[in-house]
Order: structure tokens, then sequence, then C-alpha cells
């Protein structure tokens, strides 16, 4: 800032002050970047809610009335003429719920060794979950389909259950320890003074105070299980009664199925997933970029 | 459990541990190995595992008929594998493909979420309710979002294709999604990949925006006012002092996401399916895997593609260790 030092007499004021342009200009840029993010998804939304022949008849019109028969439509059960998407999102949430407690329990631990204790190994340790975090995941794809296969697992969500803790442990484990660092250390070394087990220390100390930290790290978990697909066409694309929600609706977009209903599938999906992500928004946000601030 | 806590508490210390201070170290150590046991074990099963068996399939040669009888037979070696992906123009084609598709990825989610991040800097009334809302794309389902794009870029009932029939003078539809080329002004452009990579773009450059809204954060105010004091106009500010302080972390990101799109198969499969040249690495590996039952060559394409992706990887280590140093 020094090297401007010669432009001292040029108005003291003029630099960081909002001018009237730059807000017009700042609104422009909110206002498009806004269109640009919410548009295809008030879209979606909107053909949702139309009847289908309406659609194909008038693109671009609006929806009179509300629609909302596309909704059960695609959540009724097969033998009921739906598309039983009902049955996908209730595997989806199994598969997702089972994920994020396995993957949470591993991860508690371990990040918790990574944050705070000191032990010989720990550089190793902590290097190696790095990599893992960054590995590239679908090299490993062959190999993790042909060891369930061979032990009968792939057309099971067993077996997609497994990969999906695999690949979430990495990142858990990377956003727990970031919580784990961001926690006053002071209770904690008190609590040892008193002479406190490891175990007492984690389930009485710990975990009250780092529980917006773990809960986040949960969301995010399930929200990985839930929206994952590659692993779910792999496994299970043969086996209906088994998809999991994105592959089912991935699924019938190749079948004759009216696109206001894969629409209304698609929303369904979403809606939950974005409820319970802006809830937990800035716990989430702060573990994930935590080290860009330096 | 036994095992003491992280430092062992003074004057509890053993009485049979003959030894003086170590006792603090070694529980310090028994407990960070029974923390970190269960991670490491799951890390060693679903990833150390595989990386091994993906190696000895790449050098092997076997087919998905070959499953049942795994670990019975002695493994043929073979660098059949390699030698047919170097000669195959689906393995060129396909890395060519991916390198623009990450590349030209990474920079677009790096400018648009840079705009972002400095558009929203200053506080104004509803820029919490912006920032959230600008993360939908990031977080909605990659399924739902596709299926939103093929919908609004169908060509019969699209609304994109409707509105340029309407307003903008097309004569016919475009198939945006299956169009390997389309000549616009005399240019060649490939559309089908750029539509993906917009695609990627808008769901992932509200990851770059947060990263980089958090560096923003962190630069003290003071010396932006500071600057202004010496008669710093806006541009100058931006360009001497806001960017030099992002450069690090936009390397990063960039590098980062790289790395991502780099092994992306959701979001082009689920919009293409590989159809107008958009077959890229990840496509081929499940291609060669599910379709031509070859797991061996599978293998081999994975392990190509992470070889590209080490020298990536070492490369961002190298860029943070420096980023922690300064």
């Amino acid at each position: 800032m020094t090297r401007r030092r010669s432009g001292h007499e040029r108005g003291a004021m003029g630099g960081v002050r909002a001018t009237r342009a730059s807000r017009v200009g700042r609104a422009v840029v909110v206002a498009v970047a806004l269109l640009w993010s919410l548009g295809p998804v008030a879209y979606g939304v909107v053909l949702s809610v139309r009847p289908y022949a309406e659609v194909t008849r008038d693109p671009l019109g609006l929806p009179t009335e509300l629609d909302l028969s596309a909704f059960s439509t695609a959540m009724r059960d097969e033998s009921d003429g739906g598309f039983g998407l009902g049955r996908f999102v209730l595997n989806s949430l199994g598969v997702a719920a089972g994920t994020v407690v396995l993957s949470i329990l591993v991860c508690v631990l371990g990040a918790y060794a990574a944050a705070r204790v000191r032990y010989r190994g720990r550089a190793v340790t902590n290097g190696i979950i790095l990599a893992v975090y960054l590995f590239p995941g679908i090299v490993l794809a062959v190999p993790k389909f042909v060891i369930l296969s061979r032990l009968g697992l792939t057309s099971t969500l067993v077996g997609l259950l497994i990969v999906y803790v695999a690949a979430t442990v990495p990142v858990a484990l990377y956003m727990m320890r970031n919580f784990f660092l961001a926690l006053p250390q002071s209770v904690e070394e008190a609590a040892i003074m008193d002479g406190c087990s490891l175990g007492q220390l984690l389930v009485r100390v710990v975990l009250p105070i780092a529980i917006p930290g773990v809960v986040a790290t949960a969301i995010y978990v399930f929200m990985i299980a839930w929206n994952e697909y590659f692993y779910a066409l792999l496994f299970l694309v043969q086996h209906r009664d088994l998809w999991t929600a994105p592959l089912g609706i991935a699924q019938l977009g190749d079948f004759q199925v009216p696109v206001t209903v894969l629409l209304a599938g698609s929303i369904a999906v979403t809606v939950p997933v974005v409820i319970v992500f802006f809830l937990a928004q800035r716990y989430i946000v702060s573990g994930l970029v935590q080290g860009a601030e330096r | 459990m036994t095992a003491g806590p992280v430092q062992a508490p003074p004057g509890r210390a053993r009485p049979a541990a003959t030894t003086r201070p170590t006792t603090a170290a070694q529980r310090a150590n028994r407990s960070g190995w029974l923390l970190v046991s269960p991670s490491l074990a799951v890390v060693a099963l679903v990833v150390l595992l595989p990386f091994v068996l993906v190696v000895v399939f790449g050098f092997s040669e076997i087919r998905l008929v070959d499953i049942p009888f795994l670990g019975t037979e002695p493994v043929e070696w073979t660098l059949d594998n390699f030698r047919q992906a170097a000669a195959s123009q689906a393995f060129w084609g396909a890395l060519w493909t991916t390198v623009l598709y990450a590349g030209l990825t990474a920079v677009g989610s790096l400018a648009v979420g840079l705009v972002l991040a400095l558009a929203l800097r200053r506080r104004f009334a509803g820029r919490g309710l912006v920032r959230a809302l600008l993360l939908v794309p990031y977080v909605l389902p990659v399924v739902a979002a596709a299926t939103i794009w093929k919908t609004a870029l169908n060509p019969q009932y699209g609304v994109v294709n409707a509105f340029g029939r309407a307003y903008l003078g097309w004569d016919t539809p475009v198939g945006f999604l299956s169009t390997t080329s389309a000549e616009v002004w005399g240019v060649p452009v490939p559309v089908a990949l750029l539509v993906v990579v917009l695609f990627d773009i808008w769901k992932s450059a509200p990851l770059a925006f947060l990263f980089l809204t958090a560096r923003l954060q962190s630069v003290p105010g003071e010396i932006e006012e500071a600057a202004a004091l010496d008669g710093a106009n806006r541009r100058q500010v931006l360009r001497f002092m806001l960017l030099p302080q992002l450069r690090a972390v936009a390397l990063l990101l960039l590098l980062l996401r790289f790395i991502w799109s780099f092994q992306t198969f959701d979001d082009v499969y689920l919009l293409t399916e590989g159809a107008g040249s958009t077959q890229v690495m990840a496509i081929q590996v499940y291609t060669e895997l599910v379709t031509k039952a070859d797991i061996g060559s599978a293998a081999a394409f994975g392990l190509l593609m992470s070889l590209i992706l080490c020298v990536l990887l070492a490369g961002y280590v190298l860029l943070s260790r420096r980023t922690d140093e300064s």
C-alpha cells in the first residue's frame, strides 16, 4: 500500500466508500447471479406443477393452475399406477442413515486423535488421511466393484452402504478434525487434571461442546450418500426394487415417463436436502473452508 | 479402556513404570493409536487394498466372468492392457476431452466464484440470504440438476429451444446435448462439451465462492482504509491489495477443481451418456468395465488416469507447503 503514497493529495475518501455507480454495478451482478443460480431450479419447480400436455404444447407458458398430480404419480407404487419413487426414497434413506451412523462413529475417534493427541506416527497417519481425501476415487471403483461382487454384495444395499462409508470417511475425518481444532483446549486440560479417562473425556467433555460440528459433518455425509449416483448405477441397475432415489430418477428418464413426473421426483428428493443444509449451513461451510482463511 | 488421556495427570504415574517421564508420552501414544485405528482400518480395507488390486488387475488378463474364480488361480502377468490403451483412439480422445473439460471447468468456476465473492464483499441488506441462495446449485442432488438441465435443453419442449425459436429466430431446434460441433459465425464450437462444462461450472462455482469469501473476510479492513487514505482508488485496491491476497487460494481452487473434474462421471453421464463427443475418462473406465466386461482394461485406464492425477497432486502438496510457509 505504501507504493501509492505519491497520490496522497488526491482526496482521502475517494477510495473505499462505495460510489453510486459501484452500487448499481453490484446490484446488477447480484441479480444476474441469483437468476443464474436459481433460474434452472425455478424452471424445474414450475414445470413440475404443470400438466404434461400443456408443457409440450406451450413450453414457455406459466402454470395456469396448480397441478400436483405429478408428485403423487412419481411417489406411488408401480402396482398403483405410479413409478415407485416412494420405495426408492426409503432405500436411499436407509443407506444414507446407515452411512451417517457408521462413518461418524469411526471418524469422531480418528478426528479427535488427529486434532489433539500427540502420539508417535501422528504425522504419518495424518498424511495418509489427507492423501486419501484427495485420492481420485474413480480409480478404486473397479477393484471395489470386483471385491464386493466376489463377496456377493454388489446387488445389495449393504454393498452400497460399505462403499458409501468408505467414500465419506476421509471427508468426515477432515471436517471433524477442523472442528476439534477450533475448540478451546482448556476445558479438556482441566478434565485431564481431574483424572478423567479417555472415554469419559470424549463422551462427557469433548462431544457436548463439539456437537454442532458433529451434526454438521453428519448432515454433509448424509447429503453425499443421499445424492450418490455412480455406485448405485454400478451395483444396482438390474434390481429395480433396490434402486435408490437418484438411480430411480435417472433410470426412469430412459423410460417413457412424462417429464413433469421426473421433475416432480427431482424436486421431491431435493427439498429435504436443501432445507437440512440451510439449517446447518454456517457450520458446514466453516468446516469446509477452514484453512482457506490464511 | 485403561489408556490414559491425552497427557498423564501429574502425580498419577503408574508405580510400575520405572522409566521416568515417558509415561505421559506412552499413554498419548496408546490413546492415539486406539482412537485412530478404526479410521485406519477403514482406509486400509477400502482404499489401500483396492489400490493394490487395481494394480494387479491392470497388469493381468481378467474379465467380469472371471470374478467367481478370483484368488483360486494364479495371476497371469501381462502388459497388454496398457499396450491396447496406448494404441487406442478412444483412450487418447478421452484424455484430450477430459483435459479440455477439466481445464475449462476449473477456470470457469474460479472466475464465476471470484466475481461473486467480490460483488458480495461489502455488507448490504439481504447479503446473508443472497449468499445462502447462491449455494443452491452446489447442494442440489446431481441427478435432479441434470434432469432439470436436460429438460430445459430438450429440442421438443425445452425452454431454451422454445425461446430461441420464438425470439432469436432459430430455424431448427438445437440438440445441445448431442451435437458434437456446430459452426457459430464460421468458428467450430464443441456444443455438447461446452454445455457439460457450463453445467459443472454452475454446480461448482459456489464452492469457489465460499473459499474466496472466507479468504476475503480475513483481509483486515484497516489495510484497505489506509490504502484509501493514501489515495488508492477502487481499481487499485482490487489490483494491488485484494487479488494478491487471493492468489494462493485461487491457485489451490484451480488445481482442486481440475483434479475433481478430471474424474467426473455423474455430471457428464447423466447429461449426455457420452454422446456429442463428451466421452471423458471416467466414462471410458465405466464402458470398459460394464459394456466390454473387461476388468483388466478398465483398471489400466484407471491407473493411467491416476498417474496423471498424481503429478497434479504432487503439485498441490508443493503448493500448499509454500502457502503454509508464507
